[in-house]
């Protein structure tokens, strides 16, 4: 399969880790942001063919695992109620709550439905005028611009039952967060490919000057995956610190106008809290004001919310990059993907999930 | 890797999340959560009533004779997809289990549950795909039922098939005959069936000429066995290959590992996978079989294979070992090695 086959290509992969190993002469911790990437580490079982002097930790770049427990509580209570269609992707659905999932909710008879596109909500919305549909709008750069058009098509064609709940996250702030923290480990990233390719990366070169650390636009096959990784370890080598482009076959410095234009004419930046790590200042994407009729928490009143996490959960210290899945004590035995305490053991692209699925120690 | 040890400051006890009370469509993909529902309520629930053998079939000893015994419900959503439909599927659903075990089917029983306002027309096809993998299959349908719910009680059609079949003396097979040394062989692709069905709903608006595999393979293994010995089988059908081969190596008490560059999937089957974020070896298959056969044996066993109409594309994918009971691995194409496990929860609603 053209893209896939030859940067899946066993020669070019071993070709690369020579390349690698020649060049590291000291131990680096480099950090891959996107949970896509940390998957595609383990999946392709490439972490344990890299050079020992290259530590990895993975980041916060699961849209899922971020998402503040009190918004799927949120979800939880408005998926509840019998006029609602609760429309999300499908991974949302098993992130585990305070008290509640929102598989139990439809197991109980609520109206839960998968979507693959926020735009299938909308013509859900059209298609059940009698009913209120909700779209569950999280993620990050990546999820924004289809889910701005979700709401943009609601306005156009005067949609009055569609709303989003709203928990949208941007990446570059978070990277300043990881960077700023006393505890920092991180001396290199292999930014997110998806993210770039809408937002481009010209937002991460005043990041790599401020904290002096190099960066790599970087992709999600294991060729792609050693290319950025080869590129920080130059940098990192030569004591440089710039953002380079690794996957210019997708990204372009600028990225994509127009799904940049949509975000912008439908979100506005806001301080947004994310799961197991806290508040992080103008981190956040939501509705703008002449949007604000389509913001599901205005048009349902939940009352108080008191969200709660499970103090076994070490998930915040995961997607900071501070410990590994393995370091966590419910590892593989209180917390599994059937049943999770924490978001990164439920999504495709949580980095315990990943850890249980491809890596964990036998039983 | 960082192999420093767990650090427990600050750790407070644990806070036992609350159990799930009711059952979720998980439960019903074919993978742990399926297990799960099993070991915790079924088996213990029905208490000595419950099976001893958790297999494709049950073996039982019946006078003199070894009769084979399965029943399996179909629900699959559309009725009818690219390669087969309902009726095809619930014949040899139940036919294939009764062939991993070893039996040669007889006679199966048909239940229908009909909804309210089923188009007779779309009923009558489904009964004639269901004669048709009876004849190909050699069995026939030897009682049936049907009941009707009012409309919004059922989705269309469900069809219960039970078999049963003879079993050979000392021919009967079972997933806890794998033994190190033993070679993995595998039918064909993988994954056609899941995305097929996956192609036929509406909702995910993609097109593809893919086809289900959906066939009876009882005349398949007969040829394995008449060209030699086969050790344990299975046919992969919900949670993929991985479960299937993850059941082998639990209840033979072996290592098995596979090669991600030996195992075919089909580049539509690769590309929608790709696409939606699936393991192909999670993905269902409804006309496929993985087997453990003695290395002196399997050059024998797959001419055999290749010989027959559903094992034209059969290969060799991996080795039994003498590693970690129950461990599964996958040499991956680039030469690395991840652990390979069953299916955790829900991937595709009713695909079967």
């Amino acid at each position: 399969m053209k893209y896939i086959d030859e940067y899946r290509d066993r020669e070019s992969v071993q070709r690369l880790l020579g390349a690698l190993r020649s060049s590291v002469t000291r131990h680096w911790t480099l950090m891959e942001i996107c949970g896509g990437q940390t998957h595609a580490f383990l999946r392709f079982g490439l972490d344990a063919l890299l050079p020992p002097e290259i530590e990895l930790v993975h980041g916060p770049g699961c849209p899922v695992c971020v998402t503040p427990v009190e918004q799927i509580d949120r979800a939880v209570a408005i998926a509840g109620g019998a006029e609602v269609i609760f429309t999300s992707f499908g991974d949302m659905l098993r992130v585990p709550g305070t008290r509640s999932d929102l598989f139990a909710v439809r197991a109980r008879g609520g109206d839960v439905r998968v979507v693959y596109s926020p735009l299938d909500a909308v013509k859900l919305a059209q298609d059940h005028p009698d009913r209120q549909v909700v779209f569950f709008a999280i993620g990050f750069e990546t999820t924004a611009p289809a889910n701005a058009m979700a709401a943009i098509a609601a306005r156009a064609r005067g949609v009055r039952n569609f709303s989003m709940l709203v928990s949208q996250v941007c990446v570059p702030p978070a990277m300043e967060a990881i960077l700023a923290s006393p505890r920092n480990r991180v001396q290199a990233f292999l930014a997110a490919g998806h993210v770039c390719a809408v937002m481009g990366y010209w937002q991460y070169h005043p990041i790599a000057a401020r904290f002096h650390v190099p960066m790599a636009v970087t992709g999600f096959e294991p060729v792609d995956l050693l290319r950025g990784m080869q590129a920080v370890v130059n940098q990192l080598e030569a004591g440089q610190a710039k953002v380079e482009n690794a996957y210019s076959r997708v990204v372009s410095e600028a990225g994509n106008r127009h799904a940049q234009e949509a975000m912008a004419k439908v979100f506005e930046p806001c301080d947004r809290q994310w799961r197991g790590i806290g508040m992080i200042p103008l981190s956040g994407l939501r509705l703008q004001p002449q949007f604000a009729d389509l913001d599901a928490e205005a048009r349902f009143d939940v009352g108080h919310l008191a969200a709660r996490e499970s103090s076994l959960c070490i998930a915040g210290e995961v997607l900071m990059g501070h410990k590994k899945p393995t370091d966590c004590p419910a590892f593989g035995r209180e917390c599994t993907p059937t049943s999770p305490l924490g978001a990164p053991m439920v999504s495709a692209e949580g980095t315990c999930a990943a850890y249980f699925r491809y890596q964990r120690p036998q039983e | 890797m960082s192999q420093s040890p767990p650090d427990f400051q600050g750790y407070a006890c644990p806070v036992p999340f609350p159990p799930g009370d009711r059952v979720v469509l998980g439960h019903g993909s074919g993978g742990r959560l399926s297990r799960d529902l099993l070991t915790r309520l079924v088996l213990p629930a029905l208490g000595s009533a419950a099976p001893r053998h958790l297999d494709d079939s049950a073996v039982l000893q019946f006078g003199g004779e070894l009769l084979a015994f399965t029943t399996d419900s179909h629900v699959v959503s559309p009725l009818f997809f690219p390669g087969g439909n309902i009726g095809r599927l619930a014949v040899c659903g139940t036919v294939n289990d009764l062939a991993m075990v070893g039996a040669r089917p007889i006679a199966l029983t048909a239940g229908f549950v009909l909804e309210e306002g089923l188009d007779f027309g779309e009923l009558g096809r489904i009964l004639e795909s269901m004669a048709e993998a009876a004849r190909e299959a050699g069995v026939y349908i030897a009682a049936g039922d049907t009941k009707v719910v009012q409309r919004g009680s059922a989705d269309k059609l469900f069809i219960n098939t039970s078999g049963v079949g003879s079993v050979a003396p000392g021919q009967a097979v079972s997933g806890a005959g794998a033994k190190p040394g033993d070679v993995v062989l595998l039918s064909g692709p993988i994954g056609d069936h899941g995305i097929a069905v996956l192609s036929a709903r509406e909702d995910l608006g993609f097109e593809t000429d893919l086809a289900s595999d959906v066939a009876p393979l009882n005349h398949l293994v007969r040829a394995m066995r008449e060209a030699g010995p086969v050790n344990a089988l299975r046919d992969p059908t919900r949670g993929g290959l991985a479960t299937a081969l993850k059941e082998i190596a639990d209840q033979s008490g072996v290592s098995i590992e596979l090669h991600e560059k030996a195992i075919p999937v089909r580049p539509a089957v690769r590309a929608a996978c790709e696409l939606m974020g699936f393991d192909p070896l999670h993905v269902a298959n409804e006309g496929k079989l993985v087997a453990c056969v003695p290395a002196e044996a399997y050059e024998r066993v797959l001419q055999a294979m290749r010989a027959t109409r559903y094992g034209e594309e059969a290969c060799r994918i991996g080795e039994v070992g003498q590693g970690p009971p129950g461990r599964v691995t996958l040499r991956t194409a680039i030469g690395g090695t991840r652990l390979i496990d069953m299916l955790a929860g829900e991937m595709l609603p009713r695909i079967c």
